[in-house]
C-alpha cells in the first residue's frame, strides 16, 4: 500500500508531521491514521500552552489503540483544530488538510533541521 | 449395588452428552413475527399523587408500566435469552478463565450466618474471622507465600496494592529511589497501568523467539533502578517460563522484587507455587481460579500474597489467631486500607466454599483438566498454534482478520476467544476453555472454529447473522454513543 507523504513538510519517526511555513501546523501522517484505524477521540492542549519537541502534547484514540502524540517542534500553541473534537473522522479522511491538529509559534526554528524529510520518512515506514 | 447404579447413571449422562445440547441460540427482539415489547409497550397505567412537595418539583401524573409479576418475570427471562453467558455455553476467553460458577457457592454465600454487620466487635464475629483466616492461610499455601491480605477488590486492585507494598518495602530499606518496573511486552495491560499508577517508569522487556522472557535482555535491563519485575507464569501464550529461577536470581541480585500476576494460576494448582519460583508478591484472581463470578456479575476479588519480608507492609486489618480464637490487627508498617472492611466478603465466602469442596486433590485435578482441555481443543482446530508446549491456554493465529473470525463464531452458538492479543501472534485467537467444559462442549467449540476456518472471507465480514445484535459499528458507537434504554427502531 502506498501512503501519501507530501514533500512540503517534515516528519517525526513517531508519525507526526509539521509544516515549515510562516504558520506552523502539526498533525499525524496518512500512515498513522491507517495504522490506527477509525479514530474516535482526540485530546489536544489549549491555545496558549507550550509544547516541546519529541514530547507528548495530546492523545489520539481509535477503535484499536490509544496513542500519545509527540510534537515535532517546541513552541507556543496559537490555534487548535476544534473540529476534531466533534468529527475525529477528519483525521482518517484528510490527515494533512482538515485533520490538522495544532498551529504553533516555534521557539527554535533550527529544530526543523532535526526532523525527517519526506523521503527519509518514507524509508522509515517501508 | 450402589456402585452399579452409579455406573448406569454415568452411562446415561454420557449418552445424553454425546447427543449434545443444541448450540446456544439467542432470542431476538424481532424473531420472525414475534417481537418482545418493552415493559411500557405492554401495559401502562397513569397514576396521580397528592403531594405536599412544591409544584415545580412534582408532576400532575405519571405513566408507569402496569404488569403482573409473571409478565415481568417472562419479559426479563426473554431478555436474558438474548444474552450469552457461561450459563448458556463455553466462554473460551484467553487469560480470563471464564469457568462455570457452581451454584452451591451461592447457597453458602446466602447462609444467614454471613449477614453480620462489619462493625461488630471481633468477639462477636469469630466465625467470620475464622473463615477469613483459613482462606488467608489456604491461599498462602497455594501460592507458596508467607502472608495474604484478602482486601483488594479485583486483580488490577491487587496489582496496585502489591506494588504499593513492594514500594513501601523498598522505602523502608532506604531504597526508595528505585524508579523502574520491568514488564514483558506480552504481559497483561494492567501490569503496565498498575506500575505507572504507582508512580514507576515502565521498562518493556522483549520476548525471545520461542515466546518467553529474553534472559539476556532482562540482564541488561535489571539494575539499581529496578524496583520490580512483573511476570505471569505460564505466560500469556500459555508457555511456562522455564528460566524462572535464573530470572528470579537476576532480579534479586539487582535488589529488585518479583511480582507474580495470578491471572494464569489456574494451570498451576497443586503443581507449582510462585513462592517456590522466587516470587515475592503475587495476586490471586478469585473470580478466575476460584470460580467466583466475573466482572459485571461480580464483584471480583484480588487478594495478594507476600513473602515474610513484605508482610509488615500489608494493608490493615489482617486476621490472626489469638487465645484459641481470632483477632484483627494492623501490621507494623501497613500501607493502610485498600478497601472497606475485609473486601467483598461474600465473594471470599464463595471462594472458600469452592476450595473446601475441591480439597487439595480436587484443586490439582482442576489444573490438570484445564491443561488437558486446552491441549485437546488446540489439537482439534485447524488454525495454527505457533507457540508451545502450552498449558491452560493457547494462542492460535487466524489466517484472516481475527475479529471477523470471532464474529462468525457467534453464529455457531459459541462465544469466541480473545482476539488480536497478544500481538506477538499475528491475528491472535487467545483461547482458554477451562476445566469446566466437557468433551462434547470442547467438540462444539472445535466445530465452530473449523466451520469458520472453512468459510469464505467475504461471508466472515458479514457475520454475525444469528445473534440479537448484528455487527456493531464500533467507530460510530464510540463517536456517537446513544445512551438510551429504548429499543432502536433499526434493530
Amino acid at each position: 500500500m502506498s501512503f501519501d507523504i507530501p514533500s512540503d513538510r517534515r516528519y517525526l519517526e513517531s508519525h507526526e508531521w509539521t509544516t515549515t511555513d510562516e504558520t506552523v501546523r502539526i498533525g499525524i501522517t496518512d500512515f498513522a491514521q491507517d495504522e490506527l484505524g477509525d479514530v474516535v477521540f482526540v485530546e489536544l492542549p489549549d491555545a496558549g500552552s507550550e509544547v516541546t519537541a519529541e514530547e507528548e502534547f495530546g492523545v489520539v484514540e481509535s477503535i484499536k489503540a490509544v496513542s500519545d502524540l509527540l510534537s515535532p517542534v517546541s513552541g507556543t500553541v496559537t490555534a487548535v483544530n476544534e473540529d476534531l473534537f466533534d468529527a475525529p473522522e477528519l483525521l482518517n479522511q484528510d490527515p494533512y488538510g482538515d485533520g490538522w491538529m495544532l498551529e504553533v509559534d516555534p521557539s527554535d526554528e533550527s529544530e526543523f533541521d532535526d526532523l525527517l524529510t519526506a523521503e527519509e520518512y518514507r524509508d522509515n515506514i517501508e | 449395588m450402589s456402585q452399579k447404579r452409579h455406573e448406569r447413571r454415568t452411562e446415561e449422562a454420557a449418552e445424553g452428552d454425546d447427543e449434545g445440547d443444541a448450540p446456544h441460540q439467542q432470542a431476538r427482539w424481532y424473531d420472525g413475527d414475534r417481537y418482545e415489547p418493552l415493559l411500557d409497550e405492554k401495559s401502562t397505567d397513569t397514576v396521580t399523587v397528592e403531594s405536599s412537595l412544591p409544584d415545580d418539583l412534582t408532576r400532575e401524573e405519571l405513566t408507569l408500566p402496569d404488569l403482573s409479576e409473571p409478565e415481568v418475570t417472562r419479559h426479563y427471562t426473554r431478555l436474558s435469552q438474548m444474552n450469552y453467558g457461561i450459563d448458556s455455553g463455553p466462554i473460551p476467553l484467553g487469560s480470563c478463565t471464564m469457568k462455570y460458577n457452581p451454584a452451591f457457592t451461592e447457597d453458602v454465600a446466602a447462609h444467614p450466618g454471613n449477614r453480620v454487620h462489619p462493625l461488630r466487635t471481633d468477639e462477636d464475629k469469630q466465625g467470620i474471622l475464622g473463615l477469613l483466616y483459613e482462606l488467608q492461610e489456604t491461599l498462602a499455601t497455594v501460592g507458596g507465600m508467607d502472608a495474604v491480605t484478602l482486601q483488594p477488590p479485583a486483580g488490577a486492585a491487587g496489582e496496585f496494592t502489591g506494588i504499593q507494598v513492594a514500594k513501601a518495602y523498598h522505602e523502608a530499606n532506604g531504597e526508595g529511589e528505585r524508579s523502574e518496573v520491568i514488564v514483558p511486552e506480552s504481559a497483561h495491560g494492567t501490569n503496565f497501568a498498575s506500575a505507572a499508577m504507582a508512580g514507576y517508569d515502565v521498562v518493556e522487556l522483549p520476548s525471545n523467539e520461542d515466546g518467553r522472557v529474553a534472559v539476556d535482555a532482562l540482564e541488561a535491563a535489571a539494575g539499581e533502578d529496578t524496583a520490580l519485575l512483573m511476570l505471569t507464569n505460564p505466560n500469556t501464550l500459555g508457555l511456562f517460563e522455564r528460566d524462572i529461577t535464573e530470572i528470579a536470581d537476576i532480579v534479586h541480585e539487582a535488589g529488585g522484587l518479583l511480582y507474580y500476576d495470578g491471572a494464569n494460576l489456574n494451570s498451576l494448582l497443586g503443581k507449582a507455587r510462585p513462592g517456590d519460583m522466587g516470587f515475592d508478591v503475587m495476586h490471586f484472581n478469585l473470580h478466575k481460579t476460584f470460580a467466583t463470578p466475573h466482572g459485571g456479575g461480580g464483584p471480583g476479588q484480588g487478594p495478594i500474597g507476600v513473602s515474610a519480608d513484605l508482610a509488615p507492609f500489608l494493608p490493615t486489618p489482617q486476621v490472626r489467631e489469638a487465645d484459641g480464637g481470632y483477632e484483627t490487627y494492623e501490621p507494623d508498617h501497613s500501607i493502610g486500607r485498600v478497601h472497606e472492611f475485609m473486601g467483598n466478603w461474600l465473594v471470599l465466602v464463595k471462594a472458600y466454599a469452592y476450595i473446601l469442596r475441591h480439597g487439595d486433590v480436587g484443586l490439582e485435578r482442576i489444573s490438570e483438566t484445564a491443561v488437558l482441555n486446552a491441549n485437546y481443543l488446540a489439537e482439534r482446530i485447524e488454525y495454527e498454534v505457533p507457540y508451545g508446549p502450552f498449558h491452560h491456554e493457547f494462542v492460535a493465529s487466524a489466517d484472516e482478520d481475527a475479529a471477523d473470525v470471532a464474529k462468525a463464531m457467534l453464529d455457531h452458538g459459541v462465544h469466541p476467544p480473545t482476539t488480536k492479543w497478544p500481538e506477538i501472534v499475528d491475528e491472535a485467537l487467545m483461547t482458554e476453555p477451562t476445566e469446566t467444559e466437557s468433551k462434547a462442549r470442547l467438540d462444539d467449540l472445535a466445530a465452530a472454529f473449523n466451520a469458520v476456518a472453512a468459510t469464505d472471507p467475504e461471508d466472515l465480514a458479514a457475520a454475525p447473522n444469528e445473534t440479537t445484535a448484528r455487527r456493531i459499528d464500533q467507530a460510530d458507537a464510540a463517536r456517537n454513543p446513544r445512551l438510551s434504554w429504548h429499543a432502536l427502531d433499526d434493530t
